[in-house]
């Protein structure tokens, strides 16, 4: 019995928590019939903001991918002082408010911060493209590390060596026998980073300015179009970046590793 | 201990890290300060431009303050209720079999994968004024738990997962077969192994807890001294123009949940001391 009991219980919370609300957003967008809400996601605020989103996914994402990789491989196969170091400031974005980032980058780039004459010189970072980038590559940058370096220690290095000992170049090594084996794990880490860039909220908004139709990303409008009373307009963009969460969480099923 | 696959490091790893090591390691350093480092670096030399004194001021105000306490309270109460309620979850996803747990389990996922602002959004329309449920937590700490309980949901579980998966069941057939009970296996035998992954699961979701943003800032309603957690208060003083008030309130926050998490990580590392022999 206690077994039935434990698992209706879970069922009975997850669903409360975690099924209802999102089935809810949908119910709320479709409500008025599919026609209104597809009006609402196709103003031009709402299609520049999806826009935007994509095209920071798209800059982040890769640049996340290519460096976390290297990354995965200095920290794994590399022996230097402080490769510890190195190690903890990669974790570094899991454990920090993305309000605090977004702060950070306002008082570096802003007004009488280090890097702030680069506005004066033509570079604007903040309020723009730029500084939202940066602050989408931070909150993003831990999850292919993350999942690429268990596997890189998993496999080991003979086959490298013996790749190595048989001629092969430094970067044919990487080609043929490194990246086939982690593979898996980037893609993983791809679709979590993807994730992160195209969700991300608080880091965004305190760099963005928010300004309608310039700097304003869908998460962005989904809050502008709520505070402005217009709820149909907030659950429709909702429901664009829901579903973009549901093809993530399809993917991450199919990409899983070793399912029982 | 055959919950981590232990792995013995060797010296020197194969030919790109002699040829590219210095690069790779190069390119992975100079990112990491350029997007990492240099903001933060930034933000701890703006809390202390004006002194220690201007600092700390600034940064234990009775309004931050009382921001600051609400965080780390919610955040303790929701690590909690996640370290049961995610260990449980784990449990009914690996040792129970029912139709469609294999959509339950991907559906963990989900709010790692939603936008927060959606899942705050949502929350406040169903459990907020005007709820179908005729639950009104809006504009409360209740509500505000509930917005973390959402964001932090999968943690534990997915850390708690694979090692169950892997636990032998042999060890409590035998426990039981001696005359253990139910709970009995569990606390004896179960829970010292899994406990090492709940930690690591509390300590993401504690981390979490304490930073969230965007699913609390609308059901909180951001009332100062009631219901405004950190996050919103160092938002509002950066809007406002007060960036090294925000600065302040933002370290004393940090170092206060980094502390925490080494104090988890310090925990886990003696509970598993003998476990790399």
């Amino acid at each position: 019995m206690s077994k039935y009991l434990l698992r209706f219980g879970v069922l009975g919370y997850l669903a409360l928590v975690l099924l209802v609300p999102v089935g809810f957003v949908f119910y709320r967008a479709f409500h008025n019939g599919f026609a209104h809400a597809w009006h609402a996601v196709t103003t031009p605020e709402a299609l520049h903001a999806l826009w935007l989103t994509l095209l920071i996914a798209a800059i982040a994402v890769p640049v996340n991918t290519i460096v976390g990789v290297i990354l995965a491989l200095a920290l794994v196969r590399g022996h230097f002082a402080g490769r510890g170091l190195l190690n903890a400031a990669v974790d570094l974005p899991l454990a920090i408010s993305p309000v605090i980032v977004g702060l950070g980058l306002v008082l570096l780039y802003g007004r009488g911060g280090w890097l702030g004459a680069l506005a004066d010189d033509g570079l604007k970072i903040l309020f723009a493209l730029p500084g939202m980038v940066l602050a989408t590559m931070f909150v993003s940058m831990p999850f292919v590390v993350r999942e690429v370096v268990p596997v890189l220690r998993e496999i080991g290095i003979e086959q490298e060596q013996a790749a190595e000992t048989l001629g092969a170049a430094p970067f044919q090594v990487f080609r043929r026998i490194t990246f086939p084996a982690i593979r898996g794990a980037v893609a993983y880490g791809v679709v979590l980073t993807t994730a992160r860039a195209i969700g991300e909220f608080g880091a965004v908004s305190a760099v963005s300015g928010n300004i309608e139709g310039k700097t304003q990303t869908l998460p962005l409008y989904v809050k502008a179009q709520f505070d402005g009373f217009d709820t149909s307009g907030a659950y429709a963009a909702s429901v664009v970046l829901a579903l973009i969460a549901i093809a993530v969480v399809v993917s991450l099923r199919f990409l899983q590793p070793k399912e029982r | 201990m055959a919950t981590n696959a232990v792995v013995v490091e060797r010296p020197a790893g194969a030919g790109w890290s002699r040829a590219g090591g210095g690069l790779a390691r190069g390119i992975a350093t100079a990112y990491l300060s350029l997007v990492v480092l240099l903001p933060l670096a930034a933000l701890v030399w703006s809390a202390r431009s004006g002194g220690f004194a201007e600092f700390w001021h600034q940064a234990t105000g009775p309004e931050a303050m009382a921001a600051l306490k609400l965080t780390l309270g919610a955040a303790a109460v929701v690590t909690l209720v996640n370290a049961v309620l995610g260990t449980v979850t784990a449990w009914v996803l690996v040792r129970d079999d029912f139709r469609g747990k294999s959509v339950v389990n991907a559906l963990i996922d989900l709010p790692f994968a939603l936008p927060t602002i959606v899942a705050g959004l949502t929350l406040l329309a169903l459990y907020g004024p005007g709820s179908p449920f005729g639950v009104d937590v809006a504009f409360t700490r209740f509500g505000i738990l509930l917005a973390l309980l959402f964001v932090t949901l999968p943690f534990v579980t997915r850390a708690v997962q694979p090692v169950l998966l892997e636990l032998d069941e042999e060890m409590e057939e035998a426990a039981a077969s001696l005359g253990a009970r139910p709970f009995g296996v569990f606390r004896r035998i179960v829970f010292p192994n899994l406990l090492p992954a709940v930690l690591s699961g509390v300590a993401l979701a504690f981390a979490r807890a304490v930073g969230e943003f965007g699913a609390v800032v609308l059901i909180s309603g951001n009332i100062p001294f009631k219901t405004e957690v950190s996050s919103v208060y160092i938002f509002g003083q950066l809007q406002s123009g007060n960036g090294s008030g925000a600065a302040a309130v933002s370290v004393l926050l940090l170092a206060i949940s980094l502390g925490v998490l080494l104090a988890i990580g310090g925990f886990r590392r003696w509970r598993t001391r003998y476990d790399r022999a």
